[in-house]
């Protein structure tokens, strides 16, 4: 059985598929929102989402949201607090994953989303401390070869570094990023912190993903394919997924 | 008494939106707005700002969605302390990227934070301590601007940490949802920063949707969030955070940020949008007759 899927429906999927029950989640906007509701509905009963303005919740918002501060959003919330409460809740080690995004990335799953080439981008946000203390992080990207580059121009979300030991010498307690989901396929990081290509999206090629990176990129052992979104993922995905 | 606290007395606070405006920020002022992230932006208060011609702003929020953007375009700001800059809804903001990189209309000093850096900053100002130690960031580029920033070592373990400096604001300004004409102001839904700014800026002042009595402020004291002795000036001003939403009030109006996001892609499409929503408009009374019923029908909530 099987049934047509999007791009995007293939990375929804695959972010989903990192939540883990009981897990408390920093949820982002757009694709991560739609991946936490799809995860609770399926397999992450349990799972809590924090928003960085303050709400958490233990179930997904019933009505379409834009913002994570539209009033769908705490309707129904366990709790509105504020940036301080939440924030020391991620700097206290009590975030199991968060979500990021990024314009650029680098081969250490760096994130520039600050200034590149000579475009000033919006900033931070609350990223950067989403990536200094959430126990993993699973990065959501479109891949493209200019978002895809060796070094990044501006580190505003720290990865690996410059690989190895690095975190622990710069004194960041999180554990960094674990997965890199993007347009292609999934990415894992090596023992050095070396992204490293896992499973190839149906569809999408090594040529397509190494036309795409801006660095030579390791390739897994036992590299596969990423599994298809099955037909009640693709339901679930639909059904949460209204505002495309 | 200190003169700057004579406005904190208790007395009636309330005054007309361009009144507390014109009293409470003077050209040059470190002002802090939409604090609360995506929600209770006080944009009726900032489309004042621009209309008075504030100039020389710094202006200080995590996020603000597309407000400091308008504020930037208007020419009346030339620093910026924030997290992130742009249209939640749409991505980047068109006048601040203009101003940052080609320095139109003027140029731009922007303080990158990290939105828990930006609240650190709010909250040591809050405690009257000079910074707040933090392990956030370390080896981000953000963390290199020494005026924000500086590495230390815990004076017990040597460990190090950044030691996030204090951000005092000028005024602070913030929409709630309902206070009394002594400031005592409640506020619900997500906080984001509103609580630590009203505590760290010298002068706050308040839009509100309602202004009630007393008796509904002390009837649920765990909801007065800002107290009245911290507060400058109320203004009852409905509306005042459209098109952003107010808990309890109004949906967000999301087809204005995306308009205003192709209104403001070009400089001249984005003075005639300010000219049209802002300073040919008097007040934000004649901008509510412009929003269209339908609209004003579709955004209302019932009251919660």
């Amino acid at each position: 059985m099987s049934e047509s899927f999007s791009t995007r429906e293939i990375m929804i999927a695959a972010a989903a598929r990192e939540i883990c029950d009981g897990e408390v989640v920093f949820v982002g906007m757009r694709l991560p929102l739609v991946a936490f509701a799809v995860a609770k509905a399926l397999h992450a009963p349990t799972a809590i989402g924090v928003f960085e303005n303050g709400v958490l919740r233990d179930r997904s918002a019933t009505q379409p949201i834009v913002t994570m501060s539209d009033p769908p959003n705490l309707d129904g919330a366990l709790a509105c607090t504020g940036l301080l409460e939440v924030m020391s809740l991620l700097q206290r080690g009590r975030i199991d994953l968060g979500f990021i995004g990024g314009a650029e990335i680098d081969r250490f799953g760096n994130l520039n989303t600050t200034l590149t080439q000579g475009v000033r981008l919006p900033g931070s946000g609350g990223a950067a401390d989403i990536a200094s203390f959430a126990c993993r992080t699973v990065i959501i990207m479109m891949h493209e070869q200019r978002r895809f580059q060796e070094q990044v121009s501006y580190r505003t979300s720290p990865g690996y570094g410059n690989g190895a030991d690095w975190r622990t010498r710069i004194g960041l307690p999180g554990g960094g990023p674990s997965k890199v989901v993007t347009s292609l396929g999934v990415f894992g990081f090596t023992a050095e912190g070396e992204m490293q290509l896992e499973s190839l999206h149906p569809g999408s090629s090594l040529d397509d993903v190494r036309a795409n990176t801006g660095w030579p990129l390791l390739i897994s052992a036992d590299v596969g394919e990423t599994r298809a979104p099955s037909i009640e993922e693709i339901q679930l995905i639909r059904r949460f997924d209204t505002l495309g | 008494m200190n003169p700057i606290f004579e406005s904190k007395r208790r007395q009636n606070k309330l005054k007309p939106l361009s009144d507390a405006i014109g009293d409470l920020v003077h050209d040059g002022d470190a002002v802090a707005m939409g604090l609360c992230l995506e929600s209770l932006i006080p944009f009726a208060a900032g489309h004042e700002l621009i209309r008075q011609g504030k100039r020389s702003l710094t202006l200080i929020g995590p996020i603000s969605d597309i407000l400091f953007d308008q504020l930037i375009g208007a020419g009346c700001v030339s620093q910026v302390i924030a997290a992130w800059v742009g249209n939640v809804g749409a991505g980047l903001g068109h006048n601040f990227r203009r101003a940052i990189e080609d320095g139109i209309p003027q140029p731009l000093t922007m303080h990158d934070h990290s939105n828990f850096t930006l609240v650190l900053a709010l909250k040591a100002a809050a405690m009257g301590v000079p910074f707040l130690p933090t392990r956030t960031a370390s080896g981000s580029d953000i963390v290199k601007d020494e005026t924000s920033f500086r590495q230390v070592a815990c004076p017990f373990t040597s460990e190090r940490l950044t030691a996030v400096k204090a951000v005092v604001p000028d005024v602070a300004i913030l929409h709630v949802q309902r206070a009394d004409c002594f400031g005592n102001a409640h506020l619900w839904g997500n906080l984001g920063a509103a609580v630590e700014a009203a505590y760290a800026a010298e002068r706050v002042m308040l839009t509100c949707e309602e202004v009630v009595e007393r008796s509904v402020i002390v009837a649920d004291p765990n909801r007065t969030l800002i107290p009245g002795m911290l507060v400058d000036a109320v203004v009852h001003a409905p509306l005042g955070a459209h098109p952003s939403p107010v808990q309890g009030f109004w949906q967000r109006d999301g087809d204005s940020f995306l308009r205003y996001h192709e209104r403001s892609r070009k400089r001249d499409d984005f003075l005639a949008w300010r000219d049209e929503w802002i300073t040919e408009i008097p007040d934000r009374a004649a901008y509510r007759a412009k929003l269209e019923a339908e609209v004003l029908n579709r955004l209302a909530m019932r009251n919660a």
